[in-house]
């Protein structure tokens, strides 16, 4: 047998070592593919359009896909191990209603945030216990969570209602600005603080390890004495929690609450996180991933945007084709694994 | 030896799984610092009772004590906490995660809440080399052959610091060499005071390590012997209920039997046959009725050849000729097409469909073979099913039990079913007799004879070099990735053999 040892593993050895891994490792293949096809996206963008590949335009990418960001990385989460999250939209719809129907009332932003995040967690839980304890396939699972976060949207209101509550006022026209013309809201440090959590999360944590190893094999990982079925349980609530924090950073974004809002949009978070190189069937993929994903499509929606003419329903079309190109590219991947 | 109290005790334990009572009031106990060897045939019980004891199953009804308490395990993670470390039957590690954090997974040293990667491999690579085992903890599992797998599962499992180590089949697919080690390191705990439980279907194994004995028979006890005070032939009577009398006639047919004549063309043969990384250019020819047996220590390239002849890699270098007809196998499908068929050793992953019936597992080849639109008839299907269940004693006889549900060996007996159901031209059975009790491996043996007799042409790979010596022709030697030797099987001994695959001196006296 002539394999390598191990390496020493101190200082810059370990860093060397760890970049050396990144670019041999067949995990990590289709996240690079997706780095690159970003910057193929941006040249063609560039190509057409004098100052596209500029920094207004690409933090405005950032400052329009905030929530979809955070949509993504909980969907990540689930995607991992194996599971798929249907009701992400309709809940971001449903937190739009609970934040702008409240804050009519008059409670304060202090106390409608935080409800949210816990309605939309206990909303996940659920969803997590159905799929854990009764053995519910996650797509139906998530498919009845996404009907009743729909129908509970109606209850609140037919009608869009208007934010007016001061503190997200100023959180909708707070720039924080970087200089040069250049600027972010705060849901981008929000998205951004999210996705480094989340890293640290899956690749720091035993909690993130035991994601990874459901979807590598659940029955293993209950063998190995792993919590398989505590994590299986939280990835939805993970989930729940990134659908009301996205539904907030969308109130701060359009500052109303309405009932069709978000439709579909859980289609695109799966999108992102399945162009980002996450495998379907779970056990492979990156955080990171899924935030190129997520600024992949939001790059082809601002070509459309500049293009002017085009319907944006290209946006779609284009998507389509992005997943299908992606999805067999992961075959070929995992094909050539075994 | 004197006896203080066993650290684990199971008095009277029952199991049932729909229409099978798979433990019926067995008793068991292990001390601390004994090897405790549990036997029996395939489906008598042995993993389901390292189910019960770890909380894999609940029983239903018994008591288990660990150290004199009482204990109902909720799972496997629990009886890690309570020191109880397990390696059970199957590989049951993550491909898709790293050799090193399968070996630390859920144990993972950490810093201020957060896993400390460093320690962690560098404690997997001390694990790694407490088994002599030189692979990058680096690399992904999934890259690596079953043997190491194996090997990697039970480099986890002597981590924790357990009272009580439970190995299941460990040695299923290990070569003598990394028996060796597994048994080194197994002494060594021992020493520590821990206690082993060990399965295994090799009795030399089971005599060379176990200080005790406990005989299962159809999910009942038989009884608990000390090694040295029992005999090989009434252990194996007390494991099969009777006297077991195949393995000698067997021995004297094959070999009179030599094919190859000059003139004759090969069914198949190869010329210079390679792919870069997983095996030399090699020549190689089997002739029409002949079984080639195929040695070799792990990692030799033994399943690296057998599954580019059989269409499942492709090679990058040489030619193949089946029959004559020059022409590469590209896939498994066109290689079944012209006679080659392969039976993977690793029936978990590439092997048995879990989730179908004995029935639709022994038919899948067939039905393949044929086309789906010619379904085979239910009636052809019930005939084939009986007759190899009959044949190779599968166990429970019933061809509407889920695959899922039978024992590992029986497993083993459906997937050989399958192959053997459709009786190619050349057949490559990798590990065929893997994880196979006594008794239905001189089965497995003599059909394997019958075939040939009739003109099928098999490739034998296995890691039990007996096994090899006694039905092959031919038998070539694979080692470190290339052919050493190709030599006719005329009483060599185990001896010469280990000889040649240890040092890959050919011995030249072989045509
Ligand atoms: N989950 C299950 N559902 C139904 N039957 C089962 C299940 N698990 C095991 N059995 C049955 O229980 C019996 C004992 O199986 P077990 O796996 O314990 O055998 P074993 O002694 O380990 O055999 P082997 O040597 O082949 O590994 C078999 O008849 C098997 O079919
Ligand atoms: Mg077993």
């Amino acid at each position: 047998m002539s394999v390598a040892p191990f390496p020493p593993a101190t200082g810059a050895g370990r860093v060397l070592g760890g970049i050396r891994d990144v670019f041999t490792s067949p995990k990590y293949g289709p996240v690079l593919v997706t780095f690159l096809l970003l910057i193929v996206v941006f040249a063609v963008g560039g190509s057409r359009y004098r100052g596209f590949v500029s920094g207004p335009v690409i933090l405005n990418l950032f400052v329009d896909n905030a929530y979809l960001i955070v949509l993504a990385v909980g969907m990540t989460f689930v995607i991992l191990t194996g599971g798929i999250d249907l009701s992400v939209g309709a809940v971001v719809a449903m937190s739009t209603m609970i934040a702008a129907s409240l804050l009519q009332a008059g409670w304060s932003a202090g106390v409608v945030i935080p409800l949210i995040l816990v309605v939309t967690s206990v909303l996940g839980l659920l969803v997590g216990l159905m799929v854990q304890v009764f053995k519910i396939q996650s797509f139906i699972a998530t498919l009845a969570a996404m009907f009743l976060a729909r129908g509970l949207c109606y209850v609140i209101s037919k009608d869009s209602i208007s934010i007016t509550d001061p503190f997200f006022v100023a959180l909708a026209q707070t720039k924080i600005p970087l200089g040069d013309r250049m600027s972010i809201t705060p849901s981008v440090v929000i998205a951004i603080a999210l996705v480094l959590v989340a890293m640290v999360v899956l690749h720091y944590t035993r909690l993130g390890r035991t994601v990874y190893a459901i979807g590598g094999s659940e029955q293993s990982g209950m063998l190995m004495g792993l919590p398989v079925a505590r994590t299986n349980v939280l990835v939805y609530v993970i989930s729940g929690f990134c659908s009301g924090l996205a539904g907030v950073l969308f109130t701060f974004y359009t500052l109303s609450g309405y009932s069709l809002t978000a439709v579909g949009t859980e289609l695109d978070a799966i999108a992102a996180v399945v162009i980002g190189g996450t495998l379907l069937t779970g056990g492979y993929g990156f955080v990171l991933g899924s935030v190129l994903g997520v600024l992949v499509l939001g790059t082809i929606q601002t070509i459309i945007t500049f293009e002017g003419t085009l319907s944006s329903w290209w946006t779609r079309i284009f998507i389509g084709v992005l997943l299908l190109v992606f999805i067999i590219l992961q075959k070929i991947l995992t094909a050539r694994r075994r | 030896m004197s006896e203080p109290v066993p650290v684990v005790e199971m008095t009277n334990i029952s199991i049932s799984f729909p229409g099978v009572k798979a433990l019926d009031q067995v008793s068991f106990r292990m001390f601390p610092g004994e090897v405790h060897s549990l036997m029996g045939e395939n489906g008598a019980g042995k993993s389901t009772l390292i189910k019960a004891l770890t909380g894999v199953y609940s029983v239903d009804s018994g008591i288990m004590t660990l150290s004199g308490s009482r204990v109902a395990f909720t799972g496997p993670a629990q009886a890690q906490e309570f020191g109880i470390s397990t390696v059970y039957q199957e590989v049951n590690l993550l491909t898709n995660l790293s050799v090193g954090e399968n070996i630390m997974l859920g144990r993972e040293p950490r810093r201020f809440g957060l896993i400390d990667w460093r320690a962690t491999r560098i404690r997997a690579a001390e694990l790694l080399t407490r088994l002599h085992l030189d692979i990058d903890p680096n690399s992904l599992l999934g890259s690596h052959s079953l043997a190491i797998q194996q090997l990697v599962a039970i480099a986890r499992a002597i981590d924790v610091q357990a009272k009580v180590l439970i190995l299941d089949e460990p040695t299923s697919s290990l070569d003598a060499d990394e028996v060796a080690e597994l048994f080194r390191v197994i002494r060594s705990l021992k020493d520590e005071g821990v206690a082993i439980l060990f399965v295994s279907h090799f009795l030399d194994q089971v005599y060379e390590i176990a200080d005790r004995l406990t005989v299962l028979r159809n999910g009942s006890l038989v009884g608990e012997y000390l090694t040295d005070e029992i005999l090989r032939i009434d252990l194996v009577q007390k494991m099969i209920g009777k006297e077991l009398t195949l393995l000698d006639d067997l021995e004297k047919k094959t070999h009179d039997s030599t094919s190859g004549d000059d003139g004759e063309t090969p069914f198949l043969q190869a010329i210079g046959l390679g792919k870069k990384g997983a095996i030399e250019p090699i020549d190689l020819k089997v002739y029409e009725g002949e079984v080639v047996g195929m040695a070799g220590l792990l990692g030799s390239g033994r399943t690296e050849l057998a599954r580019i002849i059989s269409g499942i890699d492709r090679p990058d270098s040489g030619s193949l000729s089946i029959n004559g007809k020059p022409g590469r196998l590209r896939t498994p499908r066109a290689a079944l097409s012209r006679g080659v068929a392969y039976s993977s050793e690793n029936r978990k992953a590439e092997g048995v469909v879990e989730e179908l019936t004995v029935r639709d597992n022994i038919a899948l080849a067939l039905q393949a073979d044929r086309g789906w639109f010619r379904r085979i008839p239910k009636r052809r299907q019930d005939e084939l099913t009986a007759s190899y269940i009959q044949a190779l004693g599968i166990r429970p006889p019933n061809p509407d039990a889920l695959v899922k549900n039978l024992s590992g060996g029986n497993q083993q007996k459906v997937l050989l079913a399958r192959w053997l159901a459709i009786a190619p031209r050349l057949l490559i059975l990798d590990e065929p007799t893997r994880g196979i009790d006594v008794g239905a491996k001189a089965e497995i043996q003599k059909l394997v004879v019958n075939l040939a007799e009739n003109g099928m042409s098999v490739i034998f790979i296995s890691a039990e070099l007996e096994e090899v010596l006694r039905l092959s022709h031919r038998i070539v030697i694979m080692r470190d990735r290339t052919m050493v030797a190709d030599i006719q099987n005329d009483d060599i001994s185990v001896e010469s053999l280990l000889a040649i695959i240890a040092d890959g001196s050919i011995l030249e006296d072989a045509s």
